[in-house]
């Protein structure tokens, strides 16, 4: 199973035109410029950045929520884009997605039961006793008890109900599973077992999984790759072990060191990020980064640095070189 | 003495339920000029505290303590009109939604004025003066164009810049932060945690951070309370309560860390969940997801017992061997 890629995306953008107002022109927002990755069978990509930086928007244009605006998405090698409304539905059921709020994404008024056969009332013709036993059977499988299955949302916890979301997302078997911060609105006991869960889930179902997160110790535990953005683009992709022991990236050390940590010995030297993040309005010329960039010299304002190979994998940076390991 | 000492402390809420204790006899003492981290996950009751100490807990709710007092006053017998020339100035509060918090009806510079006129009793361009430099302290980027934005003009981290101005604004003795980086990116909250940390050493203020991020806590505490089910089950100086958690509770949420977990797959967890208002069990509040739990455990509820480095609520403590038994 394997090496076996079931999603590559290829140089995929989403620009929104926001209207600011009745005489000035339209502005175009790159929220999404550029990004390429491959996801195998089995396999974690984590796409790590702060708000603002396109994780959400790459998530809307992966679970074929929206269409990006260029770029390809295939699925198993067959592009998403330009199929038919019927071939569509089909490839949706290909990937499903886990949101971060539990308490926001399951519908109060339902219960686990009906949440859990929604999935298949929607896209199969699979009937009412059937998916009763296949809501049980995914109950059983991420740990939730038979006689909960005619409970509703507000009487589980917390970390119950992002199983039931996870049970949800995994009721059509998809390959691939779109988790928007799945753990941070939950407590860390609760985390970790929604985290071994879906490592466990992982295993036995050999799914891929694209973990947005904006936690970098969660990420450094259940990531295989990862992928950190800025304004819409990757500036530093490659093997998690290669990229936390070695980041080459300037916003990729800053955001490292600016991950607090219980084990004095890890804290990085302190490199106080400067500034706010640009408005993706008006993203700065040159490297989307330099404003904020304690390495930046002269053509970092000018030339917009390019995904190149260094050590291992990719970065986009003038310097990278450079930068000490 | 301590600047802030709390004996007892019980905050009650009476539902059609029953009586529900949201904190459950708790102490706790900060030092002038300490850093005092509060942990615990959600309904541990340590919002509850702090809300508690600022005299803010609505009106079904219930305050009782021992002893209650701040710099030797005590807060328990202050009229309104005390009360409210205390809060605000010498004890201030940073929320944790800076969104919410702020009036968004309001400029950010009428807000931050707003104290400063009720307690310092500026006016006028001494008043807008000293608006500019709290901006500026708190690294607000031009801050005189600032003071006239709305709320919603401003980012979160800037937002929260502005909410601890306006806490600083009166040079505080005991700042409150409640969780105030919980909703921030992380380079903005590195940003917040080193202004805090950097004001309360400039000013000598003291300090209470409340969290769940114990990341947080090491890098900025000086001491740590942690809380479980409205009780402090343990409390030491941060780096031993991080090197060695005494109460089981501490060491399993230390151990369900993904940063402890490197080159494990499986994390450690804590089974079962905290318990709510109708299920607090008998004897031990953790002991039905405790690991070490013994028959006395399910029987007796433990008393905060002192260890060489602090206290721990346990019979049983982690590192009991090298204390000898409890007594």
């Amino acid at each position: 199973m394997t090496d076996a890629v079931v999603l590559e995306a290829k140089d995929l953008r989403k620009h929104y035109a926001v209207r600011r107002g009745l005489f000035k022109p339209a502005a175009l927002v790159r929220a999404l410029d550029g990004v390429s990755f491959r996801l195998e069978a089995g396999k974690t990509l984590a796409v790590v950045g702060e708000s603002g930086c396109g994780k959400s928007t790459l998530a809307r244009a992966v679970t074929m929520i929206e269409p990006p605006t260029a770029g390809q998405l295939l699925y198993d090698g067959r592009d998403v884009v330009g199929r038919s409304a019927a071939e569509m539905r089909e490839l949706r059921r290909t990937v499903q997605m886990v949101f971060q709020n539990p308490y926001g994404s399951l519908n109060p008024r339902k219960t686990v039961g009906a949440i859990l056969a929604e999935p298949l009332v929607v896209n199969t013709k699979t009937p009412k006793a059937e998916r009763r036993e296949r809501a049980l059977a995914m109950m059983a499988r991420v740990g939730l008890r038979r006689d909960q299955i005619d409970r509703y949302p507000h009487m589980f916890s917390g970390g119950q109900r992002q199983r039931i979301a996870i049970a949800r997302a995994l009721m059509l078997n998809p390959r691939v599973v779109v988790a928007d911060e799945p753990v941070s609105a939950l407590d860390v006991s609760i985390q970790a077992q929604v985290l071994n869960l879906m490592m466990d889930l992982q295993e036995e179902l050999g799914l891929a999984y694209l973990f947005i997160s904006h936690d970098l110790s969660v990420v450094r535990h259940i990531a295989d790759a990862v992928m950190v953005m800025y304004l819409g683009r990757p500036v530093e992709h490659g093997p998690k072990d290669v990229v936390f022991a070695r980041p080459r990236h300037p916003y990729t050390r800053i955001l490292l060191a600016a991950t607090p940590r219980v084990n004095p010995e890890l804290r990085a030297e302190r490199v106080v990020p400067k500034g706010e993040l640009p408005s993706p309005l008006n993203p700065p010329p040159g490297c989307p980064f330099h404003r904020r960039c304690p390495h930046a010299r002269e053509n970092c304002a000018v030339d917009v640095p390019a995904l190149r190979d260094v050590d291992g994998r990719l970065v986009a940076c003038h310097y990278a070189e450079e930068m000490a390991v | 003495m301590p600047l802030l000492d709390i004996k007892n402390l019980s905050v009650e809420f009476t539902t059609r339920a029953g009586t529900f204790r949201a904190v459950d006899g708790i102490d706790l003492t900060v030092e002038e000029g300490e850093v005092v981290g509060i942990v615990g996950e959600s309904g541990s009751g340590k919002s509850v505290t702090s809300l508690a100490v600022m005299g803010l807990i609505p009106d079904p709710g219930r305050v009782v303590a021992d002893r209650l007092s701040f710099a030797g006053r005590d807060l328990r017998t202050l009229s309104r009109g005390q009360r409210r020339a205390l809060t605000g100035k010498d004890v201030a509060m940073v929320f944790q939604e800076p969104m919410t918090s702020l009036n968004p009806c309001f400029t950010v510079g009428f807000q931050l004025m707003e104290s400063l006129k009720a307690h310092e009793g500026l006016s006028g361009r001494a008043l807008k003066r000293r608006a500019i430099e709290l901006l500026e302290q708190v690294g607000i980027p031009a801050p005189e164009s600032r003071l006239s934005a709305f709320p919603h003009q401003l980012s979160g981290g800037m937002n929260q810049r502005v909410m601890i101005a306006i806490a600083i604004a009166c040079n505080p003795r005991l700042l409150i932060a409640d969780e105030p980086t919980t909703a921030l990116d992380v380079t903005i909250q590195k940003q917040i945690l080193d202004l805090l940390v950097q004001l309360q050493k400039e000013r000598g203020m003291a300090l209470i951070l409340i969290t769940h991020d114990m990341g947080v806590v090491a890098e900025t505490a000086h001491r740590v309370a942690v809380m479980y089910a409205g009780q402090v089950v343990e409390t030491r100086a941060a780096r031993d309560l991080f090197e060695r958690p005494q109460h089981p509770y501490t060491g399993a949420l230390l151990d369900a860390l993904p940063e402890r977990a490197l080159g494990r797959r499986r994390l450690p967890t804590i089974p079962g969940v905290v318990p709510g208002i109708a299920d607090r069990p008998e004897g031990c509040l953790f002991n039905p997801r405790c690991r070490f739990a013994q028959a006395d455990c399910r029987r007796l509820r433990p008393p905060l017992f002192p260890d060489p480095e602090g206290l721990a609520r346990c019979y049983y403590p982690l590192g009991g061997d090298m204390w000898g038994a409890p007594a």
